[in-house]
């Protein structure tokens, strides 16, 4: 990945390979380089997801999830599920029109791609640093629609087309609530460059721009539920609902293609966590270390540290909140998904664009030192306190005994014997 | 060998710009060719797209990240959604074939022409070319932001620097009537009583 912190301090891959090779071959190879990494890490960070997607679903309904492929923990199950995928007939329906419908999927996986490519793991590590970067994030990953559209119409099928026309209504309206979240850091910031957003978060938890004021706090939350719409995740998974729409829009896909569209659906799930951790939660910055690891540890292991202990750690956790999300909440109603986002998220993110607005430019200095640490505190406290609740035992009842509030009550069925 | 490389930079025989101008725009060129014979509309619209796409290409490799970012959002996340849309809600057969008439040929190929001749006489006229600024001169977008606020730049002292304060407070208030006003009409339809409701499975 090349790598530019600013201008002058640029020693790119580019200029690696114009040591030995011409000008035009250097920038190619560069530009291969930094793709095959990234489809790399999006591919082996979609095999993870899948495990861990399988794994928290299967906790969550008490079960134990895959446990034989690949020793103790199934670790290995998302490759016999790639093996079998792989192997599978590739149909295509008769009624189809064959040229959308391949390119559907290509179309969905590239737009989810195109977000890494602005990505920054670490002030180091870009794919390619635009200094408009937030807003080319939104942009590619508002055309993700395009491949679902595309499929669901493609596809001749009823299913897929109640799916796409679903998913197209849906992500264009969440769009909006979720470009104006961003706008927030973005304002407070005063760049779009996602790197210089991060940079501002240095330093204690409390720098981190979701703990800067009362409205980035609640716009992180906003912007969170509204990323989990895009990306289609339940409760908004509408558009392949599976008990009304039979798959939704990849009804009639099997196999390689079939696959592009989890790639794609899992690269954009990390691309927006990351887009929220960049924004909202301090980037690279662990909030713990006194000054930056590229400071601490020199710029290459600084910058690897960034990146696997920092942002992949945070989206990891981001991610698995989602898949907590999925496995607990039922799915919505597609006009009770519209209400909440036109009704509902759309005036409370101008409300807090406004606010945030009013707050920098009239806020009195005690307060802007003092909430900071305030919302921090509070936050540290509920964290404890879910984390306290979770750890506890559950209450465990008798045979044939009622739970809850009806403790010591015997069931019916004991009852009736006795 | 640095020199050597300068050189083949500025002879501008055979830079990585050239050679990636070539690719894009031989896209963009195959793609509205896609656009005016393909047959069926949704192939049209497909095409269409992917013009739209190569045309943001063609501005990130001018260095304009911004206008090139804003061709997506707009054009692409935006507008081409809305025609895919309109095209799924509305043709009763998705592979129906339009069969345009003589005089429907005749004004399209008019409209056509003119665009054409348009074009191509602003580009041969052109003052000022757009030329590829790979250097670090690119400013980027905060004298654009800051000129739309009517903030003076403490540094640049120039006597051209323009505002635009009055034509983007315009365009605010444009943009705001346009989203009470459907606001207004989603509202107007869905409190009326006897309208059935709206069918939850679609």
């Amino acid at each position: 990945m090349g790598t530019t912190v600013d201008r002058k301090t640029r020693c790119d891959l580019i200029a690696l390979f114009q040591q030995y090779f011409p000008a035009w071959i250097a920038t190619i190879l560069a530009a291969l380089t930094s793709a095959g990494v990234l489809v790399t890490f999006i591919a082996l960070s979609a095999l993870f997801f899948i495990w861990l997607e399988r794994k928290v679903a299967a906790r969550i309904q008490d079960r134990l999830g895959p446990t034989r492929v690949g020793g103790r923990f199934g670790w290995l199950q998302t490759l016999a599920d790639g093996i079998k995928l792989l192997t599978k007939e590739d149909t295509i329906p008769t009624q189809a029109d064959r040229f959308l419908f391949t390119l559907a999927p290509i179309i969905a996986f590239c737009s989810a791609f195109a977000a890494f490519i602005v990505l920054p793991f670490s002030p180091y590590l870009v794919g390619f640093s635009l200094s408009t970067g937030a807003f080319f994030i939104l942009a590619v990953l508002s055309s993700e629609v395009f491949g679902v559209i595309l499929a669901g119409y493609a596809s001749a099928s009823k299913w897929s087309l109640f799916g796409a026309i679903r998913e197209a209504a849906q992500v264009v309206s969440y769009e909006v609530p979720r470009a104006l979240c961003v706008l927030i850091p973005i304002m407070l910031a005063g760049s779009l460059d996602l790197t210089k957003i991060a940079q501002q978060q240095s330093g204690g938890m409390w720098n981190w721009f979701i703990f800067h004021d009362p409205f980035t706090y609640i716009a992180f939350f906003i912007f969170f539920i509204c990323a989990t719409a895009s990306c289609k995740r339940a409760p908004f998974d509408l558009a392949e609902a599976e008990s009304e729409l039979v798959a939704g829009f990849h009804t009639e896909y099997s196999g390689l293609r079939w696959s592009f569209f989890f790639m794609a659906e899992y690269g954009s799930m990390f691309a927006v966590s990351a887009i929220a951790v960049i924004l909202f939660l301090g980037g690279w910055h662990s909030g713990v270390l006194p000054s930056d690891t590229e400071v601490l540890f020199g710029p290459i292991i600084g910058s690897l540290i960034n990146m696997f202990v920092y942002i992949v750690m945070k989206c990891w956790l981001l991610i698995f909140v989602m898949m907590w999300l999925r496995w607990s909440l039922p799915r919505l109603r597609i006009d009770q998904v519209m209400m909440t986002c036109l009704q509902y998220f759309l005036p409370i993110s101008a409300v807090l664009l406004l606010g945030a607005t009013t707050w920098q430019l009239f806020a009195p200095i005690w307060m802007r030192v003092w909430v900071p640490y305030l919302l921090f505190a509070a936050t540290i406290l509920g964290v404890m306190t879910l984390i306290g609740m979770l750890a506890r035992r559950p209450t465990l009842t008798l045979a044939g005994e009622l739970p809850g509030v009806w403790l010591g009550r015997s069931t019916p069925f004991m009852r009736a014997k006795s | 060998m640095a020199r050597a490389l300068d050189s083949i930079h500025a002879s501008k025989v055979m830079t990585t710009q050239w050679v990636l101008f070539i690719i894009v725009s031989v896209w963009i060129v195959m793609a509205t060719l896609g656009v005016v014979f393909s047959h069926q509309i949704i192939r049209a619209a497909v095409n269409l797209l992917f013009g739209l796409i190569g045309i943001s290409l063609l501005y990130f490799l001018l260095g304009a990240e911004y206008l090139g970012a804003a061709q997506l959002i707009i054009y692409v996340g935006g507008t081409m959604v809305l025609v895919v849309f309109g095209i799924m809600l509305t043709s009763q057969d998705g592979l129906s074939q339009p069969r345009p008439k003589w005089l429907e040929w005749a004004f399209g190929l008019f409209i056509a022409i003119s665009i054409f001749g348009m074009i191509v006489y602003a580009s041969i006229n052109a003052i000022h070319r757009p030329i590829a600024d790979q250097t670090n001169s690119l400013p980027g977008i905060t004298p654009l932001g800051q000129s739309f606020l009517g903030v003076q730049d403490a540094d640049s002292q120039e006597s051209n620097h323009r505002h635009y304060l009055f034509p983007f407070e315009i365009v605010s208030v444009h943009l705001l009537v346009v989203l009470v006003g459907a606001a207004y009409l989603a509202r107007s339809k869905r409190s009326r009583k006897n309208t059935p409701k709206v069918d939850p499975d679609v």
